[in-house]
């Protein structure tokens, strides 16, 4: 049984992500998306809690990188970068979709 | 200079493309240069990634306005005040923006930069002096 949790908005404005990652739980997989593309992005002031979050596997969404001018080479360690054909598989794959909106 | 001179900031803490503020603040600064002020433009919190080079949005099909920026000079909007410390929480340096300059009549059109990195005191201190102050 697992969960994809998906989280839009930028965690420097507000706190979903950090709620987000209070409840993904070991197994269960994080997808971020349009603002919130911002937290997978190593240097920032919340890079060590995205690290510490355990067993949880990232993704984020490559056309909202592109459009925000991040490069891959700027993401934390571990962060698979997915097109919307593989939002669509995450959802499907999983049990549930948590949304943080 | 007349004394009906105001100087006007339009400060701009919004990410571009998740919401619709940066786009709606660089639409309503271009109005506004039609009107002669003193004009400056703050990035700070989530604005200072409206800034970031690279941006291609062909992806999102969303209108890119990142070139616009560039295009501020020519309108007499060159002072790009960008926080410092809103740049070193989100792991961005003044390296990771788009050069943009201006070409200063008062200086047989030498070319400037027009983004000045200050630091959030120097800034509040600029935001101080303003006539009217643009929430974006």
């Amino acid at each position: 049984m697992s969960t994809l949790h998906t989280v839009n908005k930028s965690p420097f404005e507000k706190r979903s992500l950090d709620s987000c990652l209070g409840y993904a739980l070991e197994g269960s997989s994080v997808l971020l998306y349009e603002d919130a593309v911002y937290g997978a992005i190593k240097g920032t002031s919340l890079a060590d809690k995205m690290s510490s979050a355990a067993g949880v596997k990232f993704f984020v969404l490559g056309p909202d990188l592109k459009a925000r001018g991040v490069s891959e080479d700027k993401l934390l360690d571990g962060i698979e970068i997915v097109d919307y054909a593989g939002f669509v598989k995450l959802a499907a794959d999983n049990d549930r979709v948590q949304a943080w909106v | 200079m007349s004394e009906n001179i105001k100087k006007f900031m339009y400060l701009n803490r919004r990410a571009p493309y998740g919401t619709i503020y940066a786009w709606e603040s660089l639409e309503v600064v271009l109005i506004g240069a039609a009107f002669d002020q003193d004009v400056s433009l703050a990035f700070i919190d989530d604005g200072v990634y409206q800034l970031v080079k690279g941006q291609d949005t062909a992806g999102v099909e969303m209108k890119n306005f990142s070139p616009t920026y560039q295009a501020l000079g020519d309108y007499d909007v060159t002072k790009l005040y960008v926080e410092k410390e809103s740049l070193e929480e989100r792991g961005l340096s003044v390296d990771d923006l788009m050069p943009l300059t201006y070409e200063d009549e008062d200086d047989d059109w030498a070319e400037k930069d027009s983004i000045r990195l200050v630091s959030r005191a120097e800034l509040a201190g600029i935001m101080e002096e303003q006539d009217i102050l643009f929430s974006f």
